[in-house]
């Protein structure tokens, strides 16, 4: 497997102020890498740093061996896309026209879509199951509708990596098992690398092959699901009392939460 | 979508023919081509032409001020840059200044505006709409205020009446200054139709742009410089005509959408056609006085404003 980002002594925040001290990590290509840890932890700051929003205060971030600060920022998104938390949108346009702007760094100014750039386009909308949206206005979608269409605008952009941000927060457990299928899928079949913040810590046992582990800024644990999610690591870092289990089906950790009341009782 | 351009063109047609020919002065059709007509003809031609190019500059910078702010209500008029650009202007004529440098002290003016209300407006980083709303029409209050004072102090013939700042009109005092302002307001824009795929990512989120590779600080920049510029020729020579950049863009979203390639040529020609008309009803619905056409788009662009305001959670 070939290595695709390699994050050397990142630091960075807002203001002067370092949220992300020090990370170091690789991410090779094919990966789906679930970044956890509590409130605070620098999780979405570190994906801002890495999607470049944020300039880094100190340390490196390569691309495929290259400085990304020395990318063109164009050159830069034609290789990653982003996916954010809850995009609201407040124009009215259609599914059509937000996925067809994937192609925007791939275009001059100016420059109208080609035939090409539509075919990109159409084929996100089938990956996404999205097609039958295509007319409709964005601002008229259900919120799984809306992520959906979200993706295939980043698919468009023809990605080799992929961040997303807790793209599941504001969905009920179908549409965030509807989602995470999806990208697994995408990782497996269009080998597309993936990066991505997630809150629940069984959805990223369950679909991610590696897991970073945040806690105040620095990396604390870093590796496959099975390393990474044990009582101990959970319970160090996110300061509450869990179980680790293996889920029957998937053999993957699984964490079952223990309420305060029952601890007393000597569980 | 397709057919809008072409219905706009002959609506546009139309509206210039009834401009021509209605006014204060009632000529007989027959007459039309009679030289005793010729000079009424004339300055009838070249107010249709200023009117023209006045509804578009406003309408294309509200829509430029509206992406970028990602708020409906966004507008030269309301945000305080066309004070800002007549404050620049008054105080350039009392010290003398002239020419070309009349625009720029203008453009002084609306940028110095534009800045003071984006910072007054800010709060942590974000714009939320009231206060945007609320420092736009604060600044835009004083600084007429500031215009009103001068006006009545300075005695400077140069510097027309107070009504003609503040309410505007599209009389056609010097037509060297038309015709820089009509290069400045059609330049303006052409570089705006340039980012029309930039002014897309930047609605739909800055961050969301940053993510399609769009250079949003300096494309920002850039963009807020143009609709300066445009807004402070037009107000040089026409004085501070408010609501255009509301009401026009808004109603076009609800006919072609929100795709910038389309919506600036589209909004364009509408707000030409609206403005010639607004003119046009200006000088004949009570001859021969003429209502200042500020009057006008005002009485009909607030009602737009409330229905935005109370609709804000959706820009069609």
């Amino acid at each position: 497997m070939s290595q695709l980002l390699k994050i050397n002594n990142l630091s960075g925040g807002y203001h002067q102020e370092a949220i992300v001290r020090d990370v170091s990590f690789e991410v090779n290509s094919g990966d789906f890498l679930g970044v956890i840890g509590p409130n605070g932890s620098g999780k979405t700051t570190l994906l801002r740093l890495l999607s470049r929003v944020l300039p880094a205060q100190r340390g490196s971030i390569f691309l495929q061996g290259q400085d990304i600060r020395k990318l063109d920022l164009k050159e830069f998104c034609q290789k990653v896309a982003f996916v954010q938390q809850d995009t609201a949108i407040n124009f009215s346009f259609t599914v059509w026209e937000i996925v067809l702007m994937g192609r925007i760094p791939h275009l001059k100014r100016l420059q109208p879509e080609s035939l090409h750039d539509r075919e990109i386009a159409q084929n996100a909308l089938i990956m996404t199951d999205t097609t039958e949206l295509k007319e409709k206005a964005i601002d008229e979608l259900s919120s799984g509708e809306r992520q959906r269409a979200i993706i295939a605008k980043a698919l468009t952009q023809e990605p080799v990596l992929l961040f997303l941000d807790e793209p599941t927060s504001h969905l009920d457990i179908g549409h965030q098992i509807q989602i995470l299928d999806l990208l697994k899928k995408l990782n497996r079949q269009n080998d597309l690398t993936i990066v991505m913040v997630l809150h629940d810590l069984n959805l990223a046992s369950e679909y991610c092959n590696r897991i970073l582990l945040l806690d105040k800024g620095k990396v604390y644990r870093e590796g496959a699901p099975e390393e990474v999610l044990n009582y101990r690591n959970i319970e160090a870092v996110y300061k509450t009392v869990v179980v680790v289990k293996e889920n029957p089906i998937s053999k993957k950790p699984y964490c079952i939460l223990v309420p305060e009341e029952e601890r007393k009782h000597g569980h | 979508m397709k057919k809008s351009i072409p219905v706009l063109f002959i609506l546009l047609f139309l509206a210039a023919a009834l401009g021509v020919l209605k006014g204060s002065v009632q000529i007989p059709l027959k007459d039309f081509l009679l030289k005793d007509s010729q000079p009424i003809v004339q300055l009838r031609i070249l107010r249709i032409f200023l009117a023209a190019i006045a509804g578009s500059g406003l309408a294309v910078s509200g829509i430029v001020l509206q992406a970028i702010l990602r708020n409906s209500l966004a507008e030269p008029y309301l945000l305080g840059t066309s004070s800002g650009a007549g404050l620049g202007a008054v105080i350039a004529i009392i010290l003398g200044v002239s020419g070309i440098y009349l625009p720029l002290a203008a453009f002084l003016g609306a940028v110095l505006s534009i800045i003071l209300v984006y910072n007054l407006a800010r709060e942590n980083n974000k714009i939320p709409e009231q206060s945007l709303i609320l420092s736009g029409v604060i600044v835009s209050v004083a600084l007429s205020a500031i215009i009103v004072f001068l006006i009545s102090i300075s005695g400077n013939e140069a510097l027309h009446e107070i009504t003609w700042w503040l309410w505007g009109s599209l009389q056609v005092f010097d037509l060297k200054l038309l015709l820089t302002v009509a290069a400045i307001v059609l330049a303006g824009i052409a570089a705006i139709f340039c980012f029309a795929q930039d002014l897309n990512a930047i609605s739909i989120g800055e961050e969301e742009a940053m993510h399609l590779g769009v250079d949003i600080e300096r494309v920002k920049k850039i963009l807020i410089l143009i609709t300066s510029l445009i807004t402070a020729s037009l107000v040089c020579i026409c004085g501070i005509i408010g609501f255009v950049g509301l009401m026009i863009p808004h109603m076009m979203r609800l006919v072609v959408g929100p795709n910038h390639k389309v919506l600036i040529p589209v909004t364009c020609l509408a707000a030409a056609c609206f403005m010639i008309a607004c003119d046009t009803l200006s000088r004949t619905l009570i001859p021969p006085l003429e209502i200042p056409i500020g009057v006008i788009t005002a009485i009909l662009g607030a009602p737009t404003f409330i229905f935005l305001l109370k609709h804000k959670a959706r820009i069609k």
